[in-house]
């Protein structure tokens, strides 16, 4: 009896910087945060319970516009960042060996050594009307005014993709080097061409490693707040911003709570969507 | 999203250790809650010497302010500096300041009228909230050689100008354009019918004009880049950065527009659980004197309401304040009058409408 006892107390006493961890910064900011989103202001100082700040996302054309933008543009941000991560990975794992190898992960790593903002500030130097591109552009001649690539779409884009390159090649090139080489080699042998060996034996195998890699990449986008911010400027429209915006310049926490609990519910459908469609299921692809 | 409600939980969390870690009795510190420029090294370093009370600045603005004491229910900070149309709607709906006592206060340091009309404007329950510090102007930054045609907020939408605007999606925006466009908004402060029916005109001027935006500048610094790089000639903003950018680039400068100035004045408020008041009408009283004020004045670039301190005031900073402000536009200038509890919630709907609107 004492000795169960015993074995529960340092369970529990292990468990405890974890337990104490996810219940006073996670799961209690959250529940603070629930009531918070179900409280409406009526009038000064006076609030009631109710869902008006949830219907307010669906009444409201605007934000629920803005949180569709967010959505197609992280989902498209996702899939640039596949398109482009998974040959980089590929050359990474399989084609070279040694200190190359070393060398081209490392220069992965690298620009993720400074800080997020310092990289989007970095962006914003060359692409602005009087920066670096702009200034080459006349000097060459090949353009006759400055022009200004920041502040659009593309922009944000591009800032996406770079930002989140590199949680897309970490687990591919996990996933990728654990790929027998004499798979792929049986592949050939057996009579398939390159597009054949990669849809059958390379893709089949990196799937769990494609699907956390799109996981987070589009967590990482859909939460982002600086790149859009700074570099859509005018037009930017982020759903984190507006959360931002409702927190800190319009004092509506309420409605801020609110916006935060639909994009946590909504960016989960939009995942577990995305594992359906692939018939993947999140064990597997943590596993 | 998890980022950002991580961050926010934290940096929560992490301000509630500080509060009371700083609690602990070593050597007096006043946590000041201020704007840039308002408490200098060298006064802080003056002060220091008088009192042996160390100032820890955090700079803000008003929004961030009042965000930042709600979050803590008034704690955190010894003084703050929110401007005095601000106290008096956020103190009633979030209760986040500790009235006043002016027998504390060295009254005969202070320009009269400016203090009084400040104590009138932070009054809540017949409580007094704040007395003045520093005052100035929101107006237009012109490139003179590029943009003279720009006079007034509205101007702003003209073609000379398209793509090289730039100003803040805040409500000073919403209040400018109104007054530019022949409205009264302080008039109408008291119904919301009528307010609305304001906001609504801007509101379409201002999405109509979104194309002529370069992009909404946030920061002071953000602005003066900017300015600086030739990208933005006509910008809606502070007199301080006209007169700033003035010193280098003799073409830009502050223009008191002609529908009016929109004039402000920041104050000295006590966040409700302040640890140090002791402290901190020490600190006021300390940088209410003329000489320190000009100190002040000189770093933020904005005169004080401290008697007599225009006496020590430089030269080149008073010539460009009467350049900008001829007798006339002084009295032109539009005073914030304390905003309602309940308009700021109209006026954010607004701004999120111009904001998600397309420009084009």
């Amino acid at each position: 009896m004492t000795g169960h006892n015993h074995f529960r107390l340092g369970l529990v006493l292990l468990m405890a910087p974890l337990l104490i961890w996810l219940l006073s910064l996670i799961f209690i900011p959250h529940i603070d945060m629930l009531f918070l989103s179900l409280s409406e202001k009526v009038a000064p100082r006076v609030y009631e319970t109710g869902l008006s700040n949830y219907a307010a996302f669906f009444n409201e054309p605007l934000y629920w516009n803005t949180f569709a933008r967010t959505a197609v543009m992280s989902i498209l941000a996702t899939f640039l960042t596949l398109l482009i991560g998974f040959p980089v990975s590929y050359y990474i794992a399989k084609m070279v060996r040694g200190r190359v190898r070393a060398f081209l992960f490392i220069m992965c790593m690298i620009p993720f050594w400074v800080s997020e903002l310092v990289r989007t500030f970095g962006w914003m130097i060359l692409l602005r009307e009087t920066g670096v591109i702009s200034s080459f552009l006349v000097f060459t001649g090949l353009s006759e005014g400055p022009v200004e690539l920041l502040y659009n779409d593309v922009t944000i884009m591009v800032g996406l993709v770079y930002t989140s390159m590199l949680f897309m090649v970490v687990p591919l090139v996990t996933t990728l080097d654990s790929l027998d080489d004499s798979l792929v080699e049986a592949g050939y042998d057996l009579g398939g061409n390159g597009l054949r060996v990669l849809r059958k034996v390379i893709i089949p195998h990196a799937m769990p490693g494609i699907v956390s890699g799109c996981i987070v990449v589009f967590m990482l986008s859909l939460g982002n707040y600086l790149t859009p911010v700074l570099l859509g400027g005018k037009d930017s429209m982020w759903f984190t911003e507006q959360i931002y915006t409702q927190f800190i310049t319009r004092f509506n926490w309420e409605q801020g709570a609110a916006f935060g609990f639909l994009l946590l519910i909504l960016s989960s459908l939009i995942v577990w969507g995305g594992l359906k469609i692939t018939r993947q299921t999140l064990s597997n692809t943590m596993g | 999203m998890l980022k950002f409600k991580s961050t926010l939980s934290s940096v929560l969390v992490a301000g509630a250790f500080l509060a009371t870690s700083v609690s602990g009795a070593q050597a007096e510190t006043l946590r000041l809650l201020t704007w840039g420029g308002y408490a200098p090294d060298n006064v802080i370093e003056l002060f220091k010497k008088e009192t042996g009370i160390d100032v820890e600045v955090t700079k803000s603005n008003n929004e961030d302010m009042i965000s930042k004491l709600r979050a803590t229910g008034g704690a955190g900070f010894d003084l703050a500096q929110p401007s005095q149309d601000r106290i008096a709607g956020a103190q009633f709906e979030y209760d986040i300041y500790k009235p006043l006592d002016l027998s504390k206060i060295e009254a005969g340091q202070f320009i009269s009228s400016m203090l009084e009309g400040t104590k009138s404007n932070t009054t809540v329950d017949g409580k007094i909230y704040g007395v003045p510090h520093i005052w100035g102007t929101s107006g237009l930054i012109v490139d003179k050689s590029k943009a003279g045609s720009v006079k007034d907020y509205t101007d702003l939408c003209s073609d000379a100008v398209a793509g090289k605007v730039s100003y803040r999606l805040k409500r000073p925006t919403l209040i400018g354009f109104a007054f530019s466009m022949g409205m009264d908004p302080f008039a109408a402060y008291g119904d919301t019918a009528a307010y609305q029916k304001i906001l609504d005109a801007v509101e379409a001027k201002l999405i109509s004009c979104k194309s002529n935006v370069k992009a909404y500048w946030s920061g002071g610094d953000a602005l003066m880049n900017l300015i600086r790089s030739g990208e933005v000639t006509a910008a809606m903003a502070w007199d301080t950065g006209g007169w700033k950018l003035n010193q280098d680039m003799a073409d830009v400068t502050f223009v008191a527009p002609k529908s009016g100035a929109l004039g402000w004045i920041d104050t000295f408020a006590l966040p409700r659980k302040t640890k140090a008041e002791d402290a901190a009408y020490k600190w006021i009283n300390f940088v209410m004197q003329p000489k320190i004020a000009a100190m002040i004045t000189a770093s933020a670039g904005n005169f004080t309401a401290s008697k007599g301190a225009d006496e020590y005031a430089e030269d080149a900073l008073k010539a460009r304040f009467q350049d900008s402000f001829p007798p006339e536009a002084i009295d032109n200038i539009k005073w914030y009058p304390p905003v309602p509890a309940g308009i700021e919630d109209l006026e954010g709907k607004v701004l999120d409408r111009v904001k998600a609107a397309s420009s084009n």
